[in-house]
């Protein structure tokens, strides 16, 4: 006979369950809001991985790279770029202290200035692009590097839209709390998500 | 003697004595976020689009009866194909598998809903958004290029043809990524306390492995898509090799998703028959770990083996080799799972009803369809055979033997969970016959067609092969009559069947001891598992032990048994009668 699939181990484990289990009845319904969204952003990071994966398939098939006659990538602007959205990520870290703290305006400050720094970092990019010498369709170098680079950007757009409602709901009192700030968590985690793409994306763009 | 199943109906008192709730016809019209409205709602959006696809099947079949290209265009006929193809996978199987889990995986793992009820709804909705964008292209062009819309083929004609269908399918794939976040939190995180892992129904295990595909596999689709859509749209050359761009990249991202895609289709119907036969075999399942970890293994192959889709792309000898490999080594676990099915049965009490058929079915097919995908793994017979009815006639014994037959079997199943009533068995069987002899008569002659060098996707084709196409399209015939004795039993069962109660098969698992149709919430407090989900059989759980003390101890309280059973067990009067007892070590 096969071995039954409770075993007596667990089923005393079962019985502890069964009978504790009026401690944790009733709550309504259970928050797994954050581990959803961990799962959710693997599915969004394997969708830059499919591009990177293109990407370097490209580089690796191509005679030369980037195509001869590309003009040359400036490094300076998205150098500091680079250097405001990461320094960003702590910036935006401190908030999450705060909060848990119970200082709302802890929250606002830093959530003001993360979202500062997202909309520099945008305009920077928005400059780049205005002082390109190459356009969408000028060779596959440069249509790989304004896919991914705005790919990137539409989801800074969405970090900062995210930011700017927690800062929206934080002026309403008591809307977040050190017991409930699941909006606080979740704009942090995505942020810190896009600053982990776009090193990736400096890296393989920029340097390599 | 007390049976297992009357242990766990015990356990579960307050559940099972709660009252049914029949819902109104219109419930299923409205922004539900009740797992179980959802989950029809996707069972028979899904169903629909099944008789859209299977009408355009039996159109190409038509046109196929002759040689000459001469009931539909050559045009319209790649359009059939293509639709038909993107409308099975993304409009039926698919949704359809997680219409089932939204069904059952809270049922199962004893939760109250989804983890995300209004996600869950959003992502039903999609489903009708992106089906009805898909049929629109009929009324302004049809993409032509086949489901796997390879460039250059899907970028040079029918464009825009072919950017409804980039909408279409980033919309369904949005829609199947979102399903997939909800049923993976919730199987990891809401299952009840008493439930490992290793006590979870299988069912439950072929979902976590689906839903790791579906994560991993389709954000990598759109991807391909987006580039897609600027190579339509914008001009750029990404699988244009005049501008340096490459048309095997999308080969690969296209079967990056698209091969994990055949298990997201297959491995909920492996669940849904992993709970099925036990139950009708009355025995306990064999190999429960088997079957769970191969769950795992295949996903995790399935992740590995999609370039056996391109060995005539160009694809270098040494990595052909690899792919080769590991596509046969994935017949391993999946033989794992027909042995263990094999093995339920073996010497089983058998119940031949509808349910229990097309199970035997599923897996008497499977095995077919699973043979010539051992075929197809081995490159030289592969370069042999590419692109030809060979390979439609593997992948249907698979996709419909397998998947199909699966869903059928699940619908006579949960049926009378679904609706609290019994289908007609008569009308089952005949439904089995015909769909057996249909499919078996439409794709057993393509495989010697194909290999008599029949290409696929083609409104002609050389006039020796007449006969055999002729024999395929008289089967086509009787599949699109076998659906009607289906839909009349359901349509007529769901009004006027027989109450079922709540476990008219007498089975384990955790959906059986809620009435049928369940309340809104499923449950009264939480369940608990007085027996594991295969225990058929099984005469002594030690939990039963532990329930027969603590019922002695009360009866010697003066309280009498059936009031007993009424309190349910999580009830906190019964923990302060049990706390002064401690279990012995």
């Amino acid at each position: 006979m096969q071995s039954p699939t409770v075993n007596p181990a667990q089923a005393e484990l079962n019985y502890h369950a069964a009978t504790s289990a009026a401690s944790h009845d009733h709550h309504g319904h259970p928050d797994h809001r954050i581990f959803g969204l961990i799962v959710f952003l693997v599915a969004e990071g394997m969708i830059f991985m499919g591009l990177f994966t293109a990407y370097l398939t490209f580089r690796a098939v191509a005679p030369a790279w980037p195509p001869e006659g590309t003009p040359e990538l400036e490094l300076l602007l998205p150098g500091i770029n680079t250097i405001i959205l990461l320094s960003s990520s702590f910036v935006i870290h401190n908030a999450d202290t705060d909060i848990k703290k119970n200082n709302v305006n802890g929250l606002r400050l830093w959530f003001g200035l993360t979202a500062l720094m997202g909309a520099i970092f945008l305009a920077g990019q928005v400059y780049e692009y205005s002082n390109l010498e190459f356009g969408l369709r000028t060779n596959i170098f440069a249509s790989t590097f304004y896919v991914l680079t705005a790919f990137h950007g539409l989801h800074v757009c969405v970090g900062l839209v995210a930011i700017l409602a927690v800062l929206w709901r934080s002026l309403k009192p008591g809307h977040y709390s050190s017991e409930q700030h699941f909006g606080v968590e979740a704009a942090e985690i995505y942020w810190h998500f896009v600053d982990v793409i776009w090193i990736i994306l400096f890296l393989l763009l920029y340097i390599l | 003697m007390t049976t297992t199943v009357e242990i766990q109906t015990k356990a579960n008192q307050a559940t099972y004595d709660q009252a049914p709730l029949f819902r109104s016809w219109r419930d299923y019209f409205t922004f539900s976020t009740d797992h179980k409205v959802i989950a029809i709602q996707y069972l028979v959006t899904s169903f629909t689009f099944y008789l859209i696809g299977g009408l355009i099947a039996a159109l190409m079949r038509t046109e196929l009866a002759t040689p000459e290209s001469d009931f539909v265009s050559r045009e319209l006929y790649n359009g059939l194909l293509t639709v038909h193809g993107t409308v099975m996978i993304f409009l039926w199987i698919v949704p359809a598998g997680a219409g089932l889990a939204n069904y059952l995986i809270p049922l199962m793992v004893g939760a109250k809903d989804m983890a995300f009820p209004k996600l869950n709804a959003v992502a039903f909705w999609l489903i009708p958004i992106g089906g009805a964008l898909l049929m629109a292209s009929f009324f302004f062009e049809t993409p032509q290029a086949g489901w796997t819309s390879y460039p250059p083929l899907s970028t040079l004609n029918a464009k825009l043809g072919q950017i409804i269908w980039v909408g279409s399918v980033l919309i369904l794939g949005t829609s199947s990524i979102v399903g997939a976040i909800n049923f993976f939190v919730t199987i990891i995180k809401m299952r009840i306390p008493g439930m490992g892992l290793n006590q979870m129904p299988l069912f439950c295990w072929a979902m976590l492995s689906t839903s790791g595909l579906v994560l991993i596999g389709t954000p990598v689709l759109a991807g391909a898509l987006i580039l897609l859509t600027f190579d339509l749209i914008a001009g750029t050359s990404f699988f244009n090799p005049t501008g340096g761009g490459d048309p095997i990249v999308y080969q690969h991202l296209f079967w990056f998703y698209s091969h994990p895609a055949v298990y997201i289709m297959i491995l909920p119907l492996f669940g849904a028959i992993s709970e099925i036969i036990p139950v009708h075999a009355r025995k306990p399942i064999f190999g429960y770990r088997a079957i769970a970890y191969s769950s795992l293994a295949i996903s995790f192959l399935g992740l590995i083996v999609w370039a056996h889709h391109m060995f005539t792309s160009g694809t270098p000898p040494w990595l052909r080799m690899f792919f080769m490999i590991a596509t046969m080594i994935i017949a391993v676990p999946t033989g794992i799972k027909v042995f263990s099915w094999t093995a339920t049965l073996w010497r089983g009490k058998l119940r031949l009803n509808s349910a229990m058929l097309f199970a035997i079915g599923f897996v008497s097919m499977f095995v077919i369809g699973g043979l010539s995908g051992i075929m197809l793994a081995s490159v030289p017979f592969d370069i042999h055979v590419h692109d030809t009815y060979f390979v439609v006639a593997h992948m249907h014994y698979v996709l419909f033997g397998g998947s199909v037959f699966g869903l059928y079997s699940a619908l006579y199943h949960w049926f009378p969970k679904m609706t609290g009533r019994m289908t007609n068995e008569f009308w089952g069987k005949v439904h089995f016959g015909l769909t057996l002899v249909g499919f078996n008569l439409t794709f057993l002659p393509m495989h010697e067609a194909g290999l008599l060098g029949m290409n696929r996707r083609v409104a002609e084709y050389d006039p020796s092969l007449t006969f055999l196409n002729q024999l395929a399209t008289v089967g086509s015939y009787l599949l699109a009559v076998s659906t009607i004795p289906f839909i009349i039993n359901a349509i007529w069962s769901w009004h006027y069947g027989p109450l079922a109660g709540n476990n008219p098969w007498q089975g384990l698992t955790l959906e059986w001891i809620t009435p049928s149709p369940p309340p809104a919430e499923n449950f009264e407090g939480e369940p608990v598992l007085g027996v594991g989900p295969y225990d058929y059989g099984v005469t002594e759980s030690p939990f039963l032990e532990k329930l027969k003390d603590v019922v002695s101890g009360l009866t010697e309280k003066g309280v009498a048994f059936s009031e007993v059973q009424a309190i349910d067990l999580s009830a906190k009067t019964k923990t302060a009668l049990l706390d002064p007892q401690p279990p012995n070590e």
